[in-house]
């Protein structure tokens, strides 16, 4: 069907919301609730439009297009009203942009900037909020909040855990938690995606930048650094770079010339944790252990399973994420070998991730007194970092990493993306029950952004079901069909994120699936190009069991490697 | 009966209800505990299949609904046009002052609670405020005293609950 917008006839399609074709149409219409994807709420009003025919003005996310329809989408009436929503939103607003954290990224600083607003012509009642900086992950500052609602969608029907919802009335109107308790004791899972879809400053990391610059600063501590598998190909974004950029080896020099001593890859400690994890699976179904297994290494997840399906405990692996295994690995047989005392260690992890940060407090993960990890900083936060050191990656050559930490497989590199643990797990499960590689190592069916991806593997002769699941509201459909006995299944892969790690929210914001896909694409080619694929075939993993460990399982492994998991109580 | 059973016993009533059978709920629950606890929250929420801050949204988007254990004298301060008009604010800045709660809440010992009510349509005794139903007319902030101490008094000559 056609319609005509500003005078020019467009195509739309039946069914659609005028917002959608607006935008393919090339109309540029502002939006501040508006998340592509989800259900319209058609709260702000920025995308209203006038429609002939229509009294009052129309919000065009949520106003199906017809036929012939005729609309004009910057008239004078239209443009008067969008900038009166913007000098309205300040009323409640601080004035303190420039020690924002969100100050030159700002959705409302921008819309206003768009608009030419130039005056406060409204100076309301301001409402003083308290901040909430009781979580390990995540800080809200309600000051900042303008209550689009975007994080209360995400939360609820991304991840299905509605940690958050709008309370009060009118204008005692607030985002807050069940009982405005703390997010540290809430169902909060500390994922971060409403950190990813805030417009403005009201929900951040809780930043970890000042502890790690003044341990740089300490000549007395031995600063290490490992960096995520999905950090290189997401970072050069912070710096204006386009989707998909991998700069694995300039981040590695910059890492350096932050003063880091060592420079470790958490792909490394990937190909730890599959040879663990895929041995954990063999066990499992030889020894008729708790099935269908299911991954451990996202923070989110695992606090989604205490909270919420704690039947599901004794179906997690055992084996800690990779982060935490690199960290456990550094305190010992690092420190170890280099003669360096433990205490003086601090071990720093580059993670796409804000749960991460709660996963390194969590008690579980101290060893001796000591953190297997001592700081987390998000993706963000080591571009605020390479700034401040005024860094410019443009210039630098790129490095290769430490030893003995430092070399991965390109299974590795994949748990980046979802599907990437299943399919490194695939590779190596393979070569641990029949003693031969894959002879197609990629696995095409668990690869792909779908939420939910299944497949029947054949391995020496047994069949087993896999599933992988990226989104925590996609989990949750998938648990309840496997506790009701509709799924016959071995194996779970389970991401937190939209996408796995690379849409994680420690990223660079915003929820862009091109910008995910870009990305996901990085991390197959790194693959397809890759000398060693399989885990297994990690020639430092490899020495690391010889000269450390002994065998996957063993007493080592489960002293360092391995962990467990209890019951939560939270207000769900 | 215990808290849990007197919820239990509510939700009973309302077996197979969807959301749209919250409110109810809520209301029922509040009128056998005086307030919706945490733990009645949680287990409404189980019942209707509904996160805790969803119902805690709901919750407060109403006057109606109290988050507090209600104390042994429950305060209603009159905030409708008339008493606004005769002076209602300073006389619930009075009562938070001699309590040190805010509205909503309870005092540390039990024996107070404060609630903001929009009208309680006995304008002819603006600014009125009602303590567990009893109606008291004309408040002024220096007569809050003499009437809660006169409950205070009361509630001490009383041997308590517990």
């Amino acid at each position: 069907m056609n319609i005509t917008v500003n005078g020019n006839t467009v195509e739309a399609r039946e069914g659609e919301m005028l917002l959608t074709t607006l935008q393919r149409a090339g109309v540029r219409v502002p939006t501040l609730c508006h998340m592509p994807d989800l259900f319209p709420s058609g709260a702000c009003r920025m995308c209203v439009v006038e429609v002939e025919g229509m009294r009052g003005l129309v919000p065009s996310c949520a106003h199906p297009v017809s036929e012939n329809m005729n609309v004009k989408t910057h008239s004078p009436r239209v443009v008067r009203a969008r900038k009166t929503i913007v000098e309205l939103l300040p009323a409640d607003h601080p004035d303190d942009c420039l020690y924002c954290v969100r100050n030159g990224n700002c959705e409302l600083q921008k819309l206003a900037n768009e608009l030419g607003i130039r005056e406060r012509r409204y100076a309301g009642k301001r409402t003083p909020d308290k901040m909430d900086t009781s979580s390990p992950s995540i800080v809200r500052d309600p000051d900042k909040c303008i209550l689009c609602g975007r994080c209360v969608r995400v939360c609820e029907e991304v991840q299905g855990v509605s940690a958050i919802d709008f309370a009060g009335r009118g204008s005692n109107t607030v985002i807050s938690t069940a009982f405005d308790q703390g997010l540290n004791v809430s169902s909060c899972i500390n994922c971060g995606q409403c950190v990813m879809v805030c417009p403005t400053g009201a929900l951040r990391e809780q930043s970890d930048t000042k502890r790690v610059v003044d341990a740089l600063n300490d000549p007395e501590k031995y600063v290490v650094v490992q960096h995520a598998p999905s950090v290189s190909v997401t970072l050069a974004e912070e710096f204006g770079a386009k989707p998909g950029s991998d700069i694995c080896g300039i981040m590695t020099t910059a890492l350096r010339q932050l003063g880091f001593d060592r420079v470790f890859d958490t792909a490394f400690s990937a190909d730890l944790t599959i040879l663990e994890e895929a041995s954990e699976l063999a066990h499992r179904i030889q020894n008729g252990g708790k099935l269908p297994m299911m991954t451990s290494c996202s923070p989110g997840w695992i606090k989604f399973v205490e909270q919420y399906f704690p039947e599901f405990i004794g179906n997690l692996s055992t084996c800690k994420s990779p982060q935490q295994m690199l960290g456990a690995v550094i305190k010992s047989f690092f420190a170890d070998r280099e003669n360096i005392d433990p205490k003086n260690i601090v071990s720093v992890a580059i993670m796409p991730c804000t749960a991460k940060k709660f996963e390194a407090q969590r008690p579980e993960m101290v060893r001796n007194g000591l953190p297997d990890v001592d700081a987390v900083l998000t993706t963000r936060e080591l571009a605020r970092l390479i700034r401040l050191r005024g860094i410019d990656l443009d210039t630098l050559e790129p490095e290769m990493q430490d030893t003995p930490f430092g070399e991965r497989s390109t299974a590795g590199k994949l748990f980046g993306a979802t599907g990437g643990v299943m399919e490194a797990a695939m590779r190596t499960a393979n070569y641990l029950l029949t003693g031969e590689e894959l002879k197609q190592l990629n696995v095409r069916a668990v690869r792909g952004l779908d939420g939910i991806k299944e497949a029947r593997v054949t391995i020496n002769g047994v069949e087993l079901g896999v599933a992988v699941v990226n989104g925590l509201g996609n989990a949750r459909r998938l648990l309840e069909e496997v506790r009701d006995g509709y799924r016959d299944l071995h194996f779970i892969e389970v991401m937190t994120c939209p996408g796995g790690c690379i849409g994680g929210g420690g990223q660079p914001l915003g929820t862009d699936p091109e910008a995910v896909k870009a990305r996901m694409q990085t991390l197959y080619k790194i693959d397809r190009d890759g000398d060693v694929r399989t885990s297994h075939g990690n020639p430092a993993v490899q020495r690391l069991y010889k000269e450390f460990l002994g065998n996957p399982l063993g007493g080592k492994s489960h002293e360092l490697l391995h962990t467990h998991y209890a019951k939560r109580e939270t207000l769900t | 009966m215990t808290a849990i059973a007197d919820i239990q016993t509510v939700l009973h009533k309302h077996t197979n209800a969807g959301r749209d059978a919250l409110i109810p709920i809520l209301q029922e629950v509040q009128e056998v505990h005086g307030y919706l606890s945490k733990e009645a929250v949680v287990q409404i929420g189980r019942h209707l299949k509904l996160p805790a801050s969803k119902i805690y949204g709901v919750a407060t988007f109403y006057n109606q609904f109290r988050f507090n254990a209600p104390g042994k004298y429950h305060i209603q301060v009159c905030r409708g046009t008339a008493c606004h008009v005769k002076g209602s604010a300073n006389v619930l800045d009075a009562l938070t002052r001699e309590l040190g709660v805010a509205p909503g809440e309870t005092t540390r010992d039990g024996v107070f609670s404060l609630e903001i009510v929009a009208c309680i349509g006995a304008c002819g005794l603006a600014p009125v405020i009602s303590v567990n139903g009893e109606f008291h007319a004309g408040m002024t902030p220096e007569k809050i005293k003499t009437v809660l101490d006169a409950y205070r008094k009361e509630a001490e000559g009383e041997p308590t609950d517990d």
